[in-house]
């Protein structure tokens, strides 16, 4: 079975996030990116199915800051082949990521795609069902558990309060992942050092990514920090104090 | 040029969702100001039971097909987009669930009009529709503004009170056809699994410590379970806690898990995700303890405390204890 997993790099959302002057976007000179989680779920998912079953795994991600680390980190961890795709803006709305990575995929044998379910900075609608829908084949979003049968390819699909459907798909299907049945495995920087020195990143060009129906962005703008929370200051010990008191008064 | 807003009306095993009561509240309101009619999209289901729920809309469309009978990817979108196709509504309101988050893209790419994610409002400004997006983990807003024809928004659940689209009726159901593609076989539904039972019951519990990825390792687990304790209540978590093996998934707060509002919320390492968030918001007293000031968690919290929770948990249970 030959796996693709397409790989986005998101904001840190572990930094402080500035707004850039026109207050319609992100400041991005500042920015530090990062793999998607569910990306790194994805992959993950895809390399234990490559270890239970023999799979190939071809990552592919934008060109673009922190891409050549991000997809030398997967080959370190397992997966076969990497490839950037240039010519194609960080900017570019999901649907046109869609289209690149369509047109990347013309040129591999692939049976698979599995994406990230999600990230956190998608405003437009997610790259799995827009992929699908381009490529005329179907897709399953929010999936935790991939197992392959054969020709048959069996999904677990969550849904709220813990309840599952189990589908059943012939390949090829793309499939939208939430979480891998492990914890995503760890590549050693040692590793990820040896393997800059040995493999070699493929490149595709995007091609034609079109334009497609999209809206604009009016206002971007942080959370009203004067309706949140009132915040208790203090020392540790002054801080408990305050806290055990809210508390046992909730409590009596 | 359709003024009619449509919902779709999300069902599983012969009830609708919560949140489809919430997008039918908030459509009403915009067919009222575009003057349109308020749809209810039912795809397969019982249309005469179901409808009886659904008062609140002008109207349903119903399509059915056995491929229907259980939620489909494949089907589904393809009876969505027959559904676009022939009524162009101004709007289709899509819940940002499990199935909606299948559909809206589907619907959108194949229609060839903007869909915008994760929104938590919709307001008709002028001539044009405005949706508001909660992003990046809940950490920044935007407003994108829908100015054509047509357009499609998917909605993160708990934006808008669902008793406001709560009404009994007999709305009138009109049939549309399936389309020739609803079912390629592509994909079979199998089975629907209910979660495992026989743990600690979350939503049962007055009092909940819930552990987010800040808790670092799997070792510093009893901390929140004596924190808990003290309170007399019970440990929850965040998705990645569950997802790394620490708790059970019958512990799992949020979209994919379960929803709670007990009296005592306390948070300890929890981002506020939105994912999150859709679980707990209604708890009585929220408190917060998270190191990152900016933690969208704040917003939702009355209480809150950026201090290292390492340093504030165990004075705490001891002067719960005392
Ligand atoms: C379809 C879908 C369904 C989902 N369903 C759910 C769901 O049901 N439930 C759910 O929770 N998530 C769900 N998620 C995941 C969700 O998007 C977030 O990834 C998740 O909620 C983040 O968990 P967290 O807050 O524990 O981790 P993080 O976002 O990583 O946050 C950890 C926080 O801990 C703080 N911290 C670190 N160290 C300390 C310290 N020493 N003291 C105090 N604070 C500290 C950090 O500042 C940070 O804010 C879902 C996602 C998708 C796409
Ligand atoms: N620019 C991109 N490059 C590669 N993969 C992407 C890109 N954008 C989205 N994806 C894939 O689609 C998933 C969902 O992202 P999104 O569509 O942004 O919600 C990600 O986890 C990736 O697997």
């Amino acid at each position: 079975m030959n796996i693709v997993v397409p790989i986005k790099l998101v904001p840190d959302l572990v930094e402080e996030l500035e707004i850039d002057d026109d207050g319609t976007d992100l400041d991005r000179d500042f920015l530090s990116l990062r793999i998607n989680e569910f990306c790194d779920h994805a992959l993950e998912e895809a390399l234990q199915l490559k270890d239970a079953h023999g799979a190939t795994v071809t990552v592919l991600a934008l060109d673009g800051d922190e891409t050549d680390k991000v997809l030398y980190t997967a080959l370190a961890k397992g997966a076969d082949r990497a490839i950037k795709i240039t010519g194609i803006d960080g900017a570019a709305t999901s649907r046109q990521t869609a289209n690149a990575v369509a047109n990347a995929l013309e040129g591999i044998d692939y049976d698979l795609v599995l994406t990230g379910v999600q990230a956190a900075d998608d405003r437009d609608g997610q790259l799995p069902v827009l992929l699908a829908s381009r490529l005329g084949i179907p897709h399953v979003s929010v999936v935790s558990e991939v197992a392959i049968d054969g020709d048959a390819i069996h999904i677990k699909k969550e849904y709220a309060g813990g309840v599952t459907a189990t589908l059943r798909a012939k390949p090829r299907v793309v499939l939208g992942v939430q979480a891998a049945r492990e914890t995503p495995r760890y590549a050693p920087v040692s590793r990820v050092r040896q393997i800059m020195k040995e493999a070699e990143l493929d490149e595709v060009e995007a091609g034609d990514v079109g334009a497609g129906a999209t809206s604009s962005v009016r206002r971007m703008f942080t959370p009203d920090k004067g309706e949140g929370a009132e915040m208790i200051e203090g020392d540790a010990d002054a801080i408990a104090a305050k806290l055990a008191e809210i508390l046992n008064a909730k409590r009596s | 040029m359709s003024q009619d807003i449509f919902v779709v009306a999300e069902h599983l095993r012969g009830t609708l969702a919560d949140v489809t009561f919430e997008l039918l509240g908030k459509g009403r309101e915009l067919a009222d100001a575009t003057g349109g009619a308020l749809v209810a999209v039912l795809l397969g289901g019982d249309a005469a039971a179901l409808a009886g729920g659904l008062g609140i809309a002008d109207g349903v469309v119903h399509v059915d097909h056995p491929s229907l009978a259980e939620f489909n990817p494949e089907s589904a979108s393809a009876a969505l987009v027959e559904v676009v196709a022939q009524r162009s509504p101004r709007l289709l309101l899509v819940a940002n669930t499990s199935m909606g988050m299948d559909l809206a893209a589907a619907v959108a790419v194949r229609r060839d009009v903007p869909l915008v994610a994760y929104a938590t409002d919709v307001a008709l400004d002028g001539d044009a529709l405005v949706a508001t997006s909660q992003l990046y983990g809940g950490k920044i807003y935007t407003e994108s503004v829908l100015d054509g024809p047509s357009s499609v928004v998917s909605v993160l659940a708990g934006s808008f009170p669902a008793a406001a689209g709560k009404r009994d009726g007999s709305p009138t159901v009109d049939a549309i056809a399936a389309p020739a593609d609803i079912d390629t076989g592509r994909i079979e539904f199998v089975a629907l699994d209910e979660p495992e039972g026989g743990d600690v019951d979350i939503t049962a519990q007055e009092a909940l410590v819930c552990v987010g990825r800040g808790i670092q390792s799997e070792d510093n687990i009893p901390l929140a379970e004596a924190l808990a304790k003290a309170l007399g209540g019970a440990v929850c978590s965040s998705r990645p806690i569950v997802d790394s093996k620490w708790l059970p998934k019958t512990r799992q707060v949020g979209k994919s898990g379960v929803k709670v509002a007990p009296k005592i919320y306390v948070t300890l390492g929890v981002s506020g995700a939105p994912e999150h968030i859709e679980g707990m918001k209604d708890a009585e007293l929220i408190i917060a303890i998270n190191t990152d000031e900016n933690a969208p968690i704040f917003e939702y919290a009355h209480y809150g405390v950026t201090e290292d929770l390492f340093d504030v948990v165990p004075p705490l249970t001891e002067k719960l204890e005392s």
